[in-house]
C-alpha cells in the first residue's frame, strides 16, 4: 500500500511540477479533437487567446475514449486544477456523476444547460436562433429557390441546428425547398472531407445554389466543393469566411471561445449555474467582415438585423427541436 | 519438422517485435522534442503503478478480450471477422434493452440475462454475412465490415429515434436501473480502511472474460467442434473429404465469433457506462483483430495481449493527461505495436527461422 501510494504521488507530482501554479484551469477537449476546424477548436482558441494574455498556462486533454470522461474529470479535480471546462453533451452524465463528489472544484460545461449540479457553469448556446439567421440570409441569396443544409451525424443536436436554418429560409420564403443530409453514422462523420464534398456535389445537382455546413470538420470540404462550383456556402461555429473570400456567404458564430475565455478569466471566482447564450448575449450571431461584404446586400443585412431584435423582443420566435423533439420546418 | 522450437513461436517472435515498435515509438518521442524514458515511465506508473491504473487497465483489457476471442474463433476457421465492431454494438442494444425494459430483482440474474441478450444480438449481427459466405461464397471480409456500418447506422436510428428519453439533447438511452449495476473492483476489493481501484471501471465482466478464454479453450480443442473448425480451417478439401460440411462449419464459427463479440457490452455497456452510448465501442472490434494476430489465436496469448493493449491504453490516457504529447501521436504508438505485431510478422519471422535453420545445422 505505500509503495501504491508513494507511485500515486509521483505521478500527482509530475502533474503538479510539470505546470506552475497550482490552480491552473483545465480544458478537457470532446472525441473530434482540438483541431476539427469548429467547436473545439473554437474552445482552442478561446483558452489560448487567455494564455497569451495572461501568460498564464493551463492543463488540456484531447479525449480518445467514453470512459475517459470520468477518468479526466478526476484526475484533474484530484491534482487541483480549476475551473475544469468540459466541452460537449456527451460531458453532462460523466459531470453528474463526478461533480458532487469534488464540491471545492467548479466545472464549466459547454453545451449541457439541464443539470443540477451547484458547482457547475452549464453554458447553453441558442444555435437555432443563429441558424435562424443564416437561413434567412441563405434563401434571399438563392436564386435557385433550393438551400442546402449538411450536418454530421444524425443526432438532436444537429437537428437542432438544421430546424433554425429551416425556419429562417421559410421566413424570407415559404416555397422555398429545403434538401437536407447528414454525412455519416460513426464518429468519422465529424471529419470527412471527402463524404461533405460528395453531399455538396450531390445538393447542387437537387439545385441548391447555398448550403450550411453544420459538420465539424467535414465542413471543410463543404465549403470547397462549393467554392469550386460557383455556388455560396455557409460556415458554422468559428467564423470560416476567410476560407474562400467572396465565396462564403457567412458563417454562423457559436461564440465557445468567449464562453471558454470568460471561464478561465474568471479562475476560481467563477460563477456558477445555468447560462443561456443567445442573439442578445452575442453568444451565437453571424460573421460579417471584408471577405463577405460584396456578397451581403443592403436588404440581407438590414433583414438579418430586424429579425436579431425581433428574437430578441420576443416577436418573433425560433422554435427549438428540443421543445417536443421535432421540427414544424422541416423533416429529418 | 518444425523450422523452429515453439517457444520460439509463441514468445520471442512477439517480443522481438514489440521491442522493435518500442524503439521505433522512442524515437518519434525523441523527434517531436519529448523525453521517452520520461513518457514510458509515465506509462508504466499511469497503468500498473496503482490499483486505479489498473482498474482501467483490467477495464478495457476485458473489452479485447472479448473481441479478441471473437476473431481467434473465426482464424481457427479461416474466417476473417472484421465485424466485431457492429456485432459488439449490436450486444450493447440486446444489453440495454435487458436492463432497461425488465426490472430484475438483482444485478446476477440480470448479469446472465445480460450475457444471454447480448451474445444473442452478437450472433444475429453476425449470422447474415456467415450464410451469405456459407451459401454465396460472399466473401467475409467485405460483408462484415460492411455490417458495421450498417449496425452504426442502425444505433444511431434506435437511440435518436427510439430508446433516447424525451427531451434529452445525449442521443443515448436513460441509465440503468440500481439494480442491474454491476459490481466494479472497487465495490468488491475495497475494505472499510482502505479504497482501492478507485474510481475505476474495472467490474466482475473481466471474470466473464477470463471464463470465455477457459470455455474458448475447451471449445476449440476438447469438443468435436472445436475439431471440426480446426481441421476446416487448415484444408477444406480435407474437411469436406472427412465429412464436414463447410457451410455447418462457417455457420457455427461465426455464430460462436457473433457471440463473442456481443458478449463485450456486458463490460462497457452494462459494467461501465451503466447506458448504451452512440460510440459505445470505440474500436475495440478492430483491436481485437491485432489481439488475435498477436495471441496467435490461442485464448491464453489473447488474454496476455489484451493485458497488453489495455496497459497502451491506459498508458496512453496518462500520457494524454500529463504531458503535452499530441494524441494522434499515442495513436501512432499503438499503431507501431499493431503493425509489427501483426501486419509485419513475418519480417521478424524470416530471419528468426534461418537462424534457427542455421543453428541445427551446426549441430548435426
Amino acid at each position: 500500500m505505500t509503495l501504491m501510494k508513494s507511485l500515486m504521488g509521483a505521478a500527482a507530482a509530475v502533474a503538479l511540477t510539470a505546470g506552475a501554479a497550482l490552480a491552473e484551469p483545465a480544458l478537457i477537449f470532446d472525441l473530434g479533437g482540438k483541431f476539427d476546424k469548429s467547436f473545439n477548436e473554437a474552445a482552442h482558441n478561446g483558452a489560448s487567446r487567455w494564455a497569451e494574455q495572461t501568460g498564464k498556462t493551463y492543463r488540456e486533454i484531447e479525449l480518445q475514449s467514453e470512459a475517459q470522461r470520468e477518468q479526466a474529470l478526476r484526475r484533474f479535480a484530484e491534482a487541483g486544477l480549476n475551473p475544469i471546462i468540459t466541452m460537449g453533451f456527451a460531458m453532462a452524465d460523466p459531470l453528474a456523476a463526478v461533480a458532487g463528489d469534488y464540491p471545492d472544484t467548479k466545472f464549466v460545461a459547454v453545451d449541457v444547460n439541464w443539470l443540477d449540479a451547484p458547482n457547475v457553469r452549464q453554458i447553453g448556446f441558442a444555435e437555432h436562433e443563429g441558424s435562424y439567421l443564416v437561413g434567412m440570409m441563405a434563401a434571399m441569396a438563392s436564386k435557385t429557390g433550393t438551400v442546402g443544409f449538411i450536418g454530421g451525424m444524425d443526432i438532436p443536436l444537429i437537428r437542432h441546428f438544421g430546424c433554425g436554418y429551416a425556419q429562417g429560409a421559410k421566413a424570407v420564403n415559404p416555397d422555398i425547398n429545403i434538401v437536407a443530409n447528414m454525412t455519416g453514422t460513426t464518429p468519422s462523420a465529424w471529419n470527412d472531407p471527402v463524404k461533405g464534398s460528395e453531399l455538396t456535389k450531390a445538393q447542387i445537382s437537387q439545385g441548391a445554389d447555398v448550403i450550411y455546413a453544420a459538420a465539424g470538420g467535414t465542413g471543410v470540404g463543404v465549403l470547397q466543393t462549393a467554392a469550386d462550383e460557383g455556388i455560396l456556402s455557409i460556415g458554422v461555429d468559428s467564423n470560416q469566411n476567410h476560407l474562400h473570400p467572396g465565396k462564403v456567404l457567412t458563417s454562423m458564430l457559436k461564440r465557445v471561445d468567449v464562453a471558454v475565455y470568460d471561464a478561465m478569466k474568471a479562475g476560481e471566482d467563477l460563477q456558477t449555474g445555468v447560462f443561456a447564450m443567445g442573439l442578445a448575449e452575442e453568444g451565437v450571431g453571424v460573421a460579417m467582415d471584408e471577405y463577405n461584404a460584396e456578397l451581403v446586400t443592403e436588404e440581407m443585412s438590414s433583414a438579418v438585423a430586424d429579425a436579431r431584435s425581433d428574437i430578441i423582443n420576443g416577436n418573433v420566435t425560433v422554435v427549438s427541436y428540443y421543445e417536443n423533439d421535432s421540427c414544424p420546418a422541416l423533416q429529418f | 519438422m518444425d523450422k523452429m522450437p515453439k517457444w520460439a513461436d509463441v514468445v520471442l517472435i512477439p517480443l522481438i517485435s514489440l521491442i522493435l515498435a518500442a524503439i521505433l515509438s522512442a524515437l518519434v518521442i525523441l523527434a517531436i522534442g519529448e523525453n521517452p524514458v520520461e513518457a514510458v515511465n509515465l506509462m508504466v506508473t499511469g497503468a500498473l503503478g496503482s490499483t486505479y491504473g489498473w482498474g482501467y487497465t483490467l477495464y478495457y483489457a476485458t473489452n479485447f478480450m472479448f473481441t479478441g476471442l471473437a476473431v481467434a474463433v473465426a482464424f481457427h476457421a479461416r474466417l476473417f471477422n472484421i465485424g466485431g465492431e457492429g456485432q459488439a454494438m449490436l450486444g450493447g442494444l440486446g444489453v440495454a434493452i435487458v436492463c432497461l425494459y425488465i426490472p430484475w430483482p438483482h444485478w446476477s440474474i440480470a448479469l446472465l440475462a445480460a450475457c444471454a441478450a447480448s451474445m444473442l444480438f452478437g450472433a444475429a449481427w453476425a449470422a447474415i454475412p456467415a450464410y451469405l459466405q456459407a451459401k454465396r461464397g460472399s466473401h467475409i471480409v467485405i460483408t462484415t465490415i460492411m455490417f458495421n456500418f450498417i449496425a452504426a447506422a442502425f444505433l444511431n436510428y434506435m437511440l435518436v429515434n427510439v430508446m433516447r428519453p424525451q427531451g434529452s439533447q445525449d442521443p443515448a438511452t436513460a441509465r440503468f436501473p440500481e439494480a442491474v449495476h454491476l459490481p466494479t473492483f472497487q465495490s468488491m476489493f475495497s475494505t472499510a480502511e482502505n479504497a482501492v481501484f478507485k474510481g475505476a471501471p474495472a467490474n466482475i465482466s473481466f471474470f466473464v472474460a477470463i471464463l470465455a478464454c477457459f470455455v474458448v479453450w475447451a471449445l476449440i480443442w476438447r469438443t468435436r467442434l472445436g475439431y471440426e473448425i480446426r481441421a476446416y480451417g487448415h484444408s477444406e478439401t480435407g474437411a469436406v473429404y472427412a465429412g464436414i460440411s463447410p457451410v455447418r462449419i462457417t455457420i457455427v464459427a461465426m455464430l460462436i465469433s457473433g457471440a463473442l463479440a456481443g458478449l463485450m457490452a456486458t463490460n462497457n455497456v452494462m459494467g461501465e457506462a451503466e447506458r448504451l452510448v452512440l460510440n459505445s465501442t470505440e474500436g475495440a472490434g478492430f483491436i481485437g483483430i491485432a489481439v488475435a494476430l498477436m495471441g496467435r489465436s490461442h485464448p491464453f496469448g489473447v488474454f496476455v495481449a489484451a493485458l497488453l493493449f489495455g496497459f497502451l491504453y491506459q498508458g496512453g490516457a496518462e500520457l494524454a493527461l500529463w504531458t503535452s504529447i499530441p494524441r494522434e501521436l499515442i495513436v501512432v504508438i499503438q499503431a507501431l505495436v499493431i503493425l509489427f505485431t501483426g501486419a509485419l510478422d513475418n519480417m521478424v519471422r524470416m530471419p528468426l527461422e534461418k537462424l534457427f535453420l542455421g543453428l541445427r545445422k551446426g549441430a548435426e
